[in-house]
């Protein structure tokens, strides 16, 4: 197992958002974390993170504690697109990119970080923007390159919050193809909050469904993504179809 | 056919790489040569400001008396030594070290607004220095006292804010607002101070508080050389991390940056480099404000290129506007720190309206 969560449990002062949360992530794995909005997933992968630190329980990358890692040693564990980022002052997309090379290099970038960001923005199809400012371009190409800044990190564990649900459905499919592409090719773990629940069971080998900060239900989408789960998760009736050994959801109306 | 056309593409892709490849080293060679650039506009104002002056020498009588160094002692010697000199050299270390941690500044709390002025250290500094000309009264002040008075509250404002961020954590909203905090706090404490001040007192406040290089000597460069060798390299080996933080505090720390660290730290250099200068000249604020957003423009936000054009170009504003004060109504000079200003705000407001890409 690349990351193994054991009772974690987060909450600010008089509330508790993350409850006993134990979970799993194997190599070469695409795990999508589902569930309503306020059920904890975010949380989750900040903890993971250690953007925020959990008040009980552990995290385990490769068996070591998260805890007594250098930033710069979990930098290269672990990379993440938080959700919604906006860039502060103008960078051109290549600069953007290099600076997921900081935990491998101080301050002038080498030939071979030069390299992979070229790499990446081959791969993500972004090299025509490489010398524009990164304000210039549109939600879907701006996570595109946020996507491509987290690859050049080169972690073997990436953690990407919301990445999807602000862009049309093209460069959703598009930003999907590339995650499952790189799972693929370089054998990473992928964590990834979703809202649509029916990109969720097309583009992941697992999913973990969150409720009021607890796991409510975890493993392939035909046993998470139930008749009965979402109606008690979500509050909705839905019409559940099966699909090459997936579940579909048509919703159908809020439960009374 | 399906080998050739795929043989096709993958040379496409490779002449593809090559020509962002060498775009971008294109994109770096340019902000090195505009670093050239303004260091030799710097230099050429410099050459020409020497020559101005109310004391009558020809240009080349001043180029002479430069080269044969301080030997002759005539009047002449002198008003280039130990007048004119110093405080040209003065503008560069003071335009150049404001504008570096403006710069910076504005990248570390990622705030358009952050500058000496607004984060409350030139209110500090103008305090300070309010409190050693009214506890002087009548008397001439020393230059100690008006210093160190200037420096130390100069500082005060940061360590106030720095405390702070013990106990809550440092994002950059709740520094930017501590720090217009101080400086209303401060501007309170001078007002007081002046108020209780006689009116010439409070005139020579007044200047320090526009900012002026009239006072400018040997004695004042030596140590504001000093500040600026010391801590403009520190900014310099912190500007990769500060343009990291632009992406986002926490996209930053995933990327392996300490956000809070590196904010304090920055904060920290800022300040004492911002007070070892303004102490001598008096709140030349604007410079810090504004340099590093009209290099913005032009040059874009990586901080490594920044600082150096940032520092050149506040150094030739500084500069020229100091030349402008003391040429114009000679024998007498203007505060530079009204005439900066003067030349500036329109400046930055033409460049504001006439700018390509989305910024602001």
């Amino acid at each position: 197992m690349r990351l193994k969560v054991k009772d974690m449990e987060f909450g600010y002062a008089s509330v508790t958002i993350l409850k006993n949360v134990t979970m799993e992530l194997a190599e070469s794995e695409v795990l999508g974390v589902v569930g309503p909005n306020g059920a904890g997933k975010s949380t989750l992968i900040r903890c993971i993170d250690r953007i925020i630190s959990p008040q009980k329980g552990s995290i385990l990358v490769d068996g070591t504690d998260i805890k007594t890692m250098s930033s710069t040693d979990r930098a290269k564990k672990i990379g993440y697109v938080p959700q919604g980022v906006s860039q502060a002052f103008p960078t051109t997309v290549f600069d953007t990119v290099l600076m997921g090379r900081r935990p491998h290099f101080g301050w002038w970038s080498r030939k071979e970080d030069n390299e992979k960001v070229l790499d990446m923005l081959e791969m993500l199809n972004l090299e025509q923007f490489a010398m524009r400012g990164i304000n210039e371009l549109s939600g879907g190409q701006q996570q595109k390159v946020f996507l491509a800044r987290a690859l050049t990190q080169e972690a073997d564990i990436l953690l990407l919050d919301e990445p999807v649900s602000a862009l049309d459905i093209r460069h959703q499919l598009e930003v999907l193809n590339v995650i499952r592409s790189v799972v693929k090719e370089s054998g990473i773990s992928v964590m990834i909050s979703i809202h649509d629940l029916n990109l969720a069971s097309r583009f992941t080998d697992r999913l973990l469904l969150m409720y009021n900060g607890t796991v409510f239900a975890t493993g392939p989408s035909s046993s998470v993504l139930t008749h009965d789960n979402i109606k008690q998760v979500y509050g909705v009736e839905a019409n559940v179809s099966m699909h090459g050994g997936r579940n579909y959801i048509a919703p159908d109306k809020p439960v009374e | 056919m399906a080998t050739s056309s795929a043989v096709g593409t993958k040379a496409k892709a490779k002449i593809k790489r090559i020509e962002v490849a060498e775009s971008y080293k294109k994109l770096i060679r340019r902000k090195i040569n505009y670093i050239i650039l303004f260091f030799v506009i710097v230099l050429i104002i410099a050459g020409i400001a020497v020559a101005l002056g109310c004391f009558p020498l020809s240009v080349s009588a001043v180029y002479s008396i430069i080269f044969h160094g301080l030997s002759t002692q005539t009047l002449g010697d002198e008003s280039i030594w130990l007048l004119r000199l110093p405080r040209i050299i003065l503008a560069i270390l003071v335009g150049f070290g404001l504008a570096a941690a403006g710069t910076m500044m504005q990248g570390a709390l990622k705030n358009p607004l952050a500058s000496p002025f607004t984060l409350g250290i030139a209110a500090g500094a103008a305090f300070g220095a309010s409190l050693a000309l009214f506890l002087a009264e009548g008397a001439v002040v020393s230059e100690y006292l008006l210093v160190g008075c200037a420096f130390f509250f100069a500082l005060i404002p940061t360590f106030i804010i720095m405390l702070l961020t013990r106990f809550r954590r440092a994002t950059p909203e709740t520094m930017v607002l501590a720090g217009i905090g101080m400086l209303y706090l401060f501007g309170a404490f001078q007002g007081l101070v002046q108020f209780i001040s006689s009116p010439t007192t409070v005139q020579a406040a007044v200047i320090f508080g526009v900012g002026t290089l009239a006072r400018a000597s040997w004695l004042q460069v030596i140590p504001a050389a000093i500040v600026l060798i010391c801590f403009v390299p520190l900014l310099m080996w912190k500007a990769w991390d500060v343009n990291i933080l632009g992406a986002g505090d926490e996209a930053a720390e995933s990327m392996g940056v300490n956000t809070a660290r590196t904010r304090v730290l920055v904060m920290l250099i800022t300040t004492i480099l911002t007070a070892g200068l303004v102490c001598f000249t008096g709140t030349i604020g604007f410079i810090g404000l504004i340099t590093p957003h009209i290099c913005r423009m032009f040059m874009g936000g990586d901080n490594r290129f920044l600082i150096p054009v940032a520092g050149f170009f506040g150094a030739a504003l500084l500069l020229g506007a100091d030349t402008v004060a003391r040429t114009v109504v000679a024998p007498e000079s203007i505060p530079v720190g009204i005439l900066v200003s003067l030349i500036a705000g329109p400046l930055f407001l033409i460049m504001l309206l006439s700018k390509k890409g989305g910024y602001l």
